[in-house]
């Protein structure tokens, strides 16, 4: 194991984010401040509580999600693309390091910036509604997971894309709609019987489920289920990583 | 010597169907310097790349003081040092984070004494907390070369190290390059200055639309292809050279005040002393003389030109 290797990477990539501090934490932080305001506050006040919590509380653990998904996403596919770009990614095949380590530092680095992240978020919720977690162990599992899993995906974007379009149009085009769509905002059982159906097909219920489930005990789906589903990406993201690496895919020509 | 890298039927077709290598074989021994010419698009950045793991090989081997670049690479790599053709930097992180993620890259621990000499052996030392986006052309050419041997490298790929860089400086470079392989570490650069392959290399290789053409030491190579010229200052001007003189097929300056004799320096009988004595009997009398060497270039370009 390469651990210099992996600890200069991590160590790059963190650096990276203090350098754009304002872009990586602070414009995060205002926009789920701003969600606060109008969803919370303004539209909030007129909702009845869901499932025994105010609406402003309830969708607490969504707008972390949705943060830690498009924040993963995009840390981990910025990391990879941009060294790509600017063709220093020289230096990363020509060095003595395993593809483990390469994912290891890479997806490392994305993970732990939007969880840390995720936490000011929930930290910056905490001054607008009262909150509770019940389960903080589950809460940290869920967080980790999605993190890691998303980061995963981030990272294959970070070498499929070949320009700053593909780059943003994932996220933008498949992962928000997906999110909002997936209950952050709402539950499930809202919807027409119809929809809720459909809503099962998407990933991202899965984990807004679980995961408020670990703040008020409230779940769309079994927490077995979201369990197991968000599991179950995580080896689907891994299973394409370690693909990409055995084939070369899009790295070396 | 030691060969310390081993080329064996190298192949390499780009996804787009060109092949810009074809069945390299190319041994390179411990510590000297390794010259590889060769025109635009002829194949030495494809060569270092795969070299150096950037690149897949389609076809053959490449070994590393003894090991496989693909099955031994951790090995391999750890042992290579490469400066590429393109200067590409993050610009903004700064000159001492940027040498001190390359050597943690190539997995050695944290070294600032020997991080310390090479940038003051590139005089880049009172750049140090500079961000890479403030340095001048040629600085970030001596940051690549400093990020190259931050790891130690037993082995240095230098493709086009000289590019952009200024007279005094391309000396002082090569300095660098002669005081490396003091210490014992391999060469490899390639170059569009023959003057530079000249000046510094122990051998030369000459690669040309995807093959090795030709593989010397560099004073073996001016030797054989080398050609001599002997050139007269007349005393009197000469209209019309004498048939004794025919057999040495001299040339005649148009003013008639210069003779030139061609010869090989590869043959038994030179020819110069017959051709003196030759001169003196045919009462021609010469007031200078001077000979002329081809340079490496002449013989560059004549290698090359022939099927352009
Ligand atoms: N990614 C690629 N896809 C297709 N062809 C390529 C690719 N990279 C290089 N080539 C072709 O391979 C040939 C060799 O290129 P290479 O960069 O190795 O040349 P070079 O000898 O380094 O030239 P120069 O002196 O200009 O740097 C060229 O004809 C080039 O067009
Ligand atoms: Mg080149």
């Amino acid at each position: 194991m390469n651990i210099h290797a992996v600890r200069a990477i991590y160590k790059f990539e963190m650096a990276r984010t203090w350098r754009t501090v304002m872009q990586s934490i602070i414009s995060p932080v205002i926009s789920t401040s701003l969600y606060f305001v109008v969803f919370g506050a303004a539209i909030g006040s007129r909702i009845p509580e869901v499932g025994g919590v105010s609406y402003g509380t309830f969708i607490v653990p969504g707008l972390v999600m949705l943060s830690l998904l498009t924040q993963s996403i995009s840390n981990a596919s910025f990391g990879i693309y941009f060294p790509k770009f600017t063709g220093t990614i020289y230096e990363l095949l020509s060095a003595p390091v395993s593809y483990v380590e390469i994912v290891l530092a890479y997806v490392g680095a994305a993970a732990t910036k939007s969880i840390v992240l995720g936490l000011i978020i929930l930290a910056t919720a905490a001054l607008f509604v009262p909150l509770r977690i019940d389960h903080p162990l589950w809460m940290i599992l869920f967080l980790l997971l999605t993190a890691v899993t998303f980061s995963l995906i981030g990272f294959i974007i970070g070498i499929w894309a070949d320009g700053f379009e593909k780059l943003q149009a994932v996220p933008l085009l498949i992962i928000t709609p997906l999110t909002f769509l997936g209950g952050s905002f709402y539950s499930i059982d809202m919807l027409p019987p119809l929809w809720q159906t459909v809503a099962l097909f998407n990933p991202v219920v899965y984990l807004i489920s679980g995961f408020r489930w670990s703040f008020y005990g409230l779940s769309d789906v079994s927490v077995a289920l979201s369990l197991t589903m968000t599991a179950f990406f995580l080896l689907v993201a891994l299973a394409i990583v370690a693909w990409i690496f055995k084939t070369g895919y899009r790295l070396k020509i | 010597m030691q060969d310390i890298l081993v080329v064996a039927d190298l192949s390499k077709t780009y996804a787009t169907g060109f092949s810009a290598l074809k069945n390299i074989h190319l041994a390179i021994r411990k510590g000297e310097i390794f010259a590889l010419l060769g025109p635009n698009g002829a194949g030495k950045t494809t060569l270092i790349s795969i070299i150096c793991g950037i690149v897949n090989p389609s076809a053959g081997t490449v070994r590393v003081d003894g090991h496989d670049i693909i099955r031994d690479y951790r090995a391999a790599r750890s042992l290579i040092g490469l400066v590429p053709q393109e200067l590409t930097t993050d610009a903004f992180e700064t000159v001492w984070g940027t040498v001190s993620f390359s050597r943690g890259l190539f997995g050695r621990a944290p070294n600032p004494g020997h991080l310390e000499r090479v940038l003051k052996a590139l005089s880049l030392w009172d750049k140090k907390d500079n961000k890479i986006i403030t340095l001048s052309g040629g600085m970030k050419r001596r940051l690549m070369i400093a990020k190259a041997l931050s790891h130690e490298p037993q082995i240095l790929f230098l493709d086009e190290p000289t590019a952009g860089v200024d007279v005094v400086l391309r000396h002082d470079m090569w300095e660098l390059v002669r005081s490396l392989r003091d210490t014992g570490v391999t060469i490899i650069l390639t170059t569009h200055y023959i003057d530079e392959a000249e000046e510094m290399a122990d051998r030369i290789g000459v690669i040309h639309k995807g093959e090795i053409i030709l593989v010397d030491e560099k004073s073996e190579l001016m030797r054989k292809l080398g050609r001599k010229q002997l050139v007269l200052q007349l005393q009197q001007p000469l209209r019309q050279l004498p048939a004794a003189l025919s057999a040495y097929a001299l040339e005649l300056s148009a003013n008639g005040c210069e003779l030139t004799y061609t010869y090989d320096t590869q043959s038994e009988r030179i020819g110069i002393t017959a051709l003196l004595d030759d001169l003196g009997d045919t009462g021609i009398l010469f007031k200078d003389l001077h000979t002329t060497e081809s340079s490496l270039e002449d013989i560059f370009v004549s290698l090359v030109r022939d099927d352009r």
